[in-house]
């Protein structure tokens, strides 16, 4: 084995789940020792790349090289035994034990003493482990609390935690899933000061990351990718924020709607004012300090890679009175304080005042999968007047209420009785569409309007959006599709980690400016 | 009646003896919960353990094959319960009920056709019983059951297959394969204690003679916030309310008034609700408690 | 766990082939025992239906598990196990008696109305209970119901026993009622202590129904359980929902004490329940949820309780503890997800 033989090698990686191919033709070479930067959108098929890497998924085609030689394997713990290693996202602890029992689960050594019992019944080493994992982490930087509970510890050092698992297994080959996702900037830096003395030992990082100033700041060479396909593949040292920002985001979709003109803006229907979240697990705020306004017959789009903050605001806006012990500043919709010191309106309220909500997840937070499209149409409007009549529901009215609507807004199959999650995704967002239109909303709230819907009901949506806008309705558009954002926003304010880092009237921004911006790299 | 020395000595004496089955009910109840999955057939598998050993016993002459047999019988009906939830994914609470129905069922069915009565097997001559062995035992299950928990390999992945499967997942770990072999140990252990309430306690089976013992124990098991020593400890606190209660039955106090024994009884599923509410201390059940393990 | 229906042939066959499964296989078991499993079945056929008196035992043990049925299917629909019903209804029934004994001058037709009214808030209580402890304080409603069934019976016990015990009686049973409490039996059925509280399991059914899949709270209460989160991003108060559908399973389970006190004992004696709460969770299990399917599964095991009991006396082997193991086999095979899940793949496959 020489220095040249990449440590890592995938050629013509394929992976289809179902209908949508999640990577096609994967190509990859990783140099041992070095930090290698996976970049791309949500969506992309970094993770699943790495997935197979890792030995979570079984690839289609293709073949996996390691240190040269072609590997397969059928489960985490064949990879682990190749030397590769995988930090989640989520991180895979026990809350209540400590770093050495949680390091050390599914790696138990014991004495030799013990021999005569059976391996599951032979007393763990914890001193010998305890011994070697003080060693590895003084050699790595990786300082830690061994004896409280991990869930008492900070994130840092949790991910710390996860990091020197790897190490007491002897991966070689170490994967970090979005690792700073969920750091502080301090500890994003110890983590970086600790990933380079990694390499100088010998070992080899894979970062999955969408944070381009990141990338510059620690990577030998990134690796781009989107939609399920590598499109460019460059050492860090030839390349800038800029270059990594198109490539990054690209076109996906032609947007042919080319929206009218905004018309005069209106009254303020949603102000918030300094609003900050506390995170209920430790580490960082996930919003700080946000100010911004919607008015009547404006879009004001929020562009920024998902998990920037924007789940939050959506949760803060609808559920203040969940969140207001841990949050800070003022919101008023529609004139009315729905969160301000210690008052929160309940969520019925907000959405009495004339609020609609296309919620991020559909599935999760706006349809009932297994109960008839009827009865979806009605949740959340079930309390008003003609649809309940002195504590009954008035199903005639309901029935040729969603009848028209679904006539309306082209939800196919026009069928009451069948299942919400029977319908395809564009048609169940097409059913969400219609009831939140059904109460005339004068703020509505379009959490990824489209995600995962074909391009004909992408317009349709579209559509509709504007529409409400011609009527006078604020419209709140949260989404990581730049396009989208691009073509429907008439002001853009870019988060990122939980602030606002840009803003843009319409006309101003290209994607590659908000790209660079939604990567923070316009952020120190 | 004075409360003397004699009397306390008597009282700590009948303690000991009747929290023994629920010692062994309360430890397998932890092995099995602390593994994630919910154990509400405890009381059934203490029935069938009850009469297996009683059925053993009687056959043999040695309260040791008789132990054997409420263990064995135990694992059995352990290993429905497994099948059940590990395999099927069967809800654990319905799945439960059910193997405490069938328990309730096939005890007295089959003692009907063994011993021509289906409310009680015949009484087993005194060398057929145990003397006091189920309680040394039982103490020294206590402290192996705690010794394995914390310092053996098989015992942190008890504990990991509990609080995040995930992780013991990833691991390496086959989390149902742990469920597997923790619920089926986890009959054979509520076996032994049926096995020590029908050949220890008393003579001989009779229907339904748990008579909520298994809820009781889950109780315990809670109480002890799902530890060792604790649960053990609850389990004695159970038990001499149990040994009180018995004691106090007739004796007055306040004057001609005599006390409820009722008070007693419901003691340890109060003191459970409200540990559980968080009103008295707080207990904390694993956190994948009750949730079936897929991966993906 | 998915109780709810799919729509499709599948709700309708699951739970028939699941008591075909449960018979079979509890026959095999009298089999076992050396009797012949075609003379078990007739027995416990004749021993159900054969006489308007047998049919009116067999409905009056349906009259229970119709209620205690509908209190542990309710909670179901908001996603909530109510493992309770049997604490439920002993004070339910302890509720009526005691306002029996005490105020034994009430007349006719108020008196049935107000021991009713007792019976069903007192069942209602226990059931807010566990209810607010898991919505307030988030500790498991399954645990909580289990450790009340305990206390309602402690408490049960020494209500009768100390306060309003019977004194013309060896029993453990309270003092009797007054006249003007008991209700009406229904003759066509001869001895057989079947009452008109039959009707009113059946009202409650057709108004568990009603207010299921009619009313705005039921549409709350399903969207609940169907999906919380939605529920609550559409402004439902999940919470509330949880604690009323606990309340009503509560007092559902306490009108058990309508049939058995005012129908039947004329007094509450203790342990008088052989488990229906407990039953109650095959019935509303087997029924897959719904209301009239607890009729229907309520019916069954009433006549399969009546149907074994004669198995003690015609049969040399086989007790009535039979229908205990019939009930078990049938939560088992109704329950097994997998099991269905993968007949159902192997079904579909090509």
């Amino acid at each position: 084995m020489t220095n040249e033989t990449p440590a890592v090698e995938l050629r013509g990686l394929q992976k289809r789940f179902g209908k949508v191919q999640a990577n096609e033709d994967i190509h990859l070479r990783v140099r041992r020792g070095s930090i290698h930067a996976i970049i791309g959108e949500n969506g992309a098929g970094k993770s699943t790349a790495m997935k197979m890497l890792y030995g979570m998924y079984r690839p289609d085609a293709g073949e996996i090289r390691v240190h040269g030689e072609q590997r397969s394997w059928a489960s985490p713990s064949e990879a682990i035994a190749a030397g590769i290693g995988m930090v989640h996202q989520h991180f895979m602890l026990a809350g209540p034990y400590n770093a050495v029992e949680n390091i050390v689960a599914g790696a138990e050594t014991s004495e030799p003493r013990w021999r005569w019992l059976p391996r599951a019944f032979r007393p763990v080493d914890a001193t010998g482990a305890r011994a070697r994992l003080e060693k590895l982490a003084r050699q790595y930087g990786l300082e830690m609390n061994f004896d409280a509970p991990v869930e008492e510890l900070a994130v840092g050092v949790q991910q710390r935690i996860e990091i020197l698992k790897l190490l007491y297994r002897d991966a070689s080959i170490l994967i970090l899933d979005e690792p700073t996702a969920v750091l502080t900037p301090q500890e994003t830096e110890e983590l970086f000061v600790n990933l380079r003395k990694l390499c100088a030992e010998g070992k080899t990082v894979l970062i999955i990351t969408h944070k381009l100033k990141e990338v510059m700041a620690i990577a030998d060479h990134v690796t781009v990718f989107r939609a399920g396909k590598v499109v460019g593949d460059i050492p860090r040292a030839g390349t800038s924020v800029e270059e990594l920002a198109s490539m990054m985001v690209g076109r996906k979709v032609n947007l042919t709607a080319a929206p009218p003109p905004p018309p005069e803006r209106g009254e303020a229907v949603l102000d918030v004012r300094e609003l900050s979240l506390a995170s209920s697990v430790g580490g960082k705020h996930p919003i700080q300090n946000l100010s911004f306004d919607v008015r009547a017959g404006e879009i004001v789009g929020i562009a920024g890679v998902e998990g920037n903050g924007q789940s939050q605001l959506l949760q803060l806006l609808l559920h203040p009175r969940a969140y207001r012990k841990r949050s800070r500043g003022e919101i008023h919709c529609l004139g009315q304080p729905i969160l301000a010191g210690k008052a929160a309106l309940a969520t019925a309220a907000i959405k009495a005042l004339g609020v609609g909500v296309i919620p991020e997840d559909r599935h999760r937070e706006g349809l009932l999968l297994e109960r008839p499209v009827l009865e979806n149409f009605l949740l959340g409007l079930h309390q008003r007047a003609p649809f309940a009549r002195r504590g009954f529901v008035s199903l005639k009215a309901v029935r040729s209420a969603a009848a028209r609507a679904i006539e309306e807004y082209d939800v196919r199959p026009r069928s009451l009785e069948v299942a919400a999650g029977g319908l395809s995704g564009g048609n169940q967002q097409k059913l969400i569409i219609a009831r939140e239109f059904e109460r005339s909303p004068r703020f509505m709230v379009a959490a990824q309007p489209t995600r995962g819907v074909d391009v004909g009901a992408i317009e349709f949506i579209h559509q509709r959006i504007l529409r409400a806008r011609a009527e006078g309705a604020g419209v709140l558009l949260v989404s990581s599709e730049l396009d989208e954002i691009l073509a429907l926003s008439d002001r853009i304010l870019v988060m990122y980690e939980g602030r606002i880092v840009a803003r843009f009237n319409r006309g101003e921004a290209t994607e590659q400016s908000l790209g660079i911006h939604m990567g923070g790299g316009s952020h120190s | 009646m004075s409360l003397d020395f004699a009397m306390w000595e008597q009282m700590a004496g009948s303690t000991l003896r009747v929290s023994t089955p629920l010692l062994f009910a309360v430890l397998g109840g932890l092995l099995c919960e602390r593994a994630g999955v919910v154990n509400i057939a405890l009381e059934g598998l203490m029935l069938v353990g009850a009469f297996a050993a009683v059925a053993a016993a009687l056959a043999t002459g040695s309260p040791w094959t008789g132990a054997a047999a409420g263990a064995a019988a135990g694992l059995v009906f352990a290993a429905i319960y497994a099948l059940m939830v590990v395999r099927l994914r069967a809800n654990q609470i319905v799945a439960g009920t059910a193997i405490n129905m069938l328990a309730a069922g096939v005890t007295p069915f089959l003692c009907k056709i063994l011993y021509d009565s289906s409310g009680a097997s015949p009484n087993l001559p005194l060398d057929s019983r145990f003397a006091i062995a189920p309680v040394w035992f039982a103490w020294i299950l206590v402290v192996a059951c705690w010794s394995w928990l914390h310092y053996t390999p098989s015992g942190l992945w008890v504990r990991f297959a509990g609080e995040n499967p995930e992780a013991l997942d990833t691991a390496g770990v086959s989390v149902n394969r742990v469920r597997w072999l923790a619920v089926i140990a986890s009959g054979a252990i509520a076996g032994l204690g049926g096995a020590s309430l029908s050949i220890f306690l008393s003579s001989s089976f009779t229907r339904n003679m748990t008579a909520g013992r298994g809820f009781m124990a889950l109780a315990a098991l809670i109480f002890g916030k799902w530890k060792p020593i604790p649960a053990a400890a609850a389990c004695l606190l159970f038990g001499f309310a149990d040994a009180a209660q018995i004691r106090l039955q007739g004796v007055t106090l306040w004057g001609e008034q005599s006390v409820p024994v009722q008070f007693i009884q419901i003691l340890p599923y109060l003191l459970t609700v409200l540990v559980l509410a968080g009103v008295v201390g707080k207990s904390r059940s694993p956190k994948s408690l009750g949730l079936p393990f897929h991966r993906g | 766990m998915k109780v709810a229906a799919k729509g499709g042939w599948l709700p309708l066959l699951q739970p028939i082939l699941a008591v075909a499964a449960g018979l079979a296989a509890g026959l095999a078991v009298a089999g076992l025992a050396g009797e012949s499993p075609w003379h078990v079945l007739k027995i416990l056929a004749r021993s159900a239906f054969g006489s308007p008196y047998d049919l009116g035992m067999s409905l009056f043990y349906a009259t229970p598990l119709i209620f205690t049925g509908l209190a542990v299917a309710l909670p179901l629909k908001a996603g909530l196990f109510n493992i309770g019903a049997e604490g439920q209804l002993t004070l339910g029934a302890l509720a009526a008696a005691a306002v029996g004994a005490l105020f034994p001058a009430v007349p006719w037709p108020w008196a049935p109305l107000l021991a009713g009214l007792a019976a069903f808030a007192a069942g209602a209580f226990w059931g807010f209970i566990p209810g607010w402890l898991r919505v307030r304080r988030g500790s498991h409603e399954v645990i909580n119901t289990i450790m009340l069934n305990f206390i309602a019976a402690g408490l049960a016990s020494w209500v009768t026993l100390y306060l309003l015990k019977n004194p013309a009686s060896q029993n453990p049973e309270t003092r009797d009622l007054g006249a003007g409490y008991a209700i009406a039996k229904l003759h066509v059925f001869g001895d057989a202590p079947v009452s008109s509280a039959l009707f009113l399991a059946l009202l409650a059914a057709a108004a568990v129904w009603v207010f299921l899949w009619k009313t705005v709270a039921g549409f709350e209460v399903r969207a609940v359980g169907e999906n919380d989160v939605a529920a609550r991003k559409a402004g439902i108060r999940d919470g509330r929902a949880r604690i009323l559908v606990m309340v009503l399973a509560g007092g559902l389970a306490g009108l058990v004490g309508i049939g058995e006190v005012l129908g039947n004992a004329g007094r509450f004696r203790l342990g008088f329940s052989p488990d229906f709460g407990f039953i109650g969770i095959a019935v509303a299990l087997l029924a897959r949820g719904r209301p009239e399917g607890v009729v229907a599964a309520g019916l069954l095991f009433g006549a399969l309780h009546k149907g074994s009991a004669d198995l003690d006396l015609e049969t040399e082997n086989v007790t009535r503890d039979l229908s205990l193991i019939l009930q078990a086999l049938v939560i088992l095979s109704v329950s097994a997800d997998g099991l269905w899940d993968w007949l159902k793949k192997r079904r579909t496959a090509p």
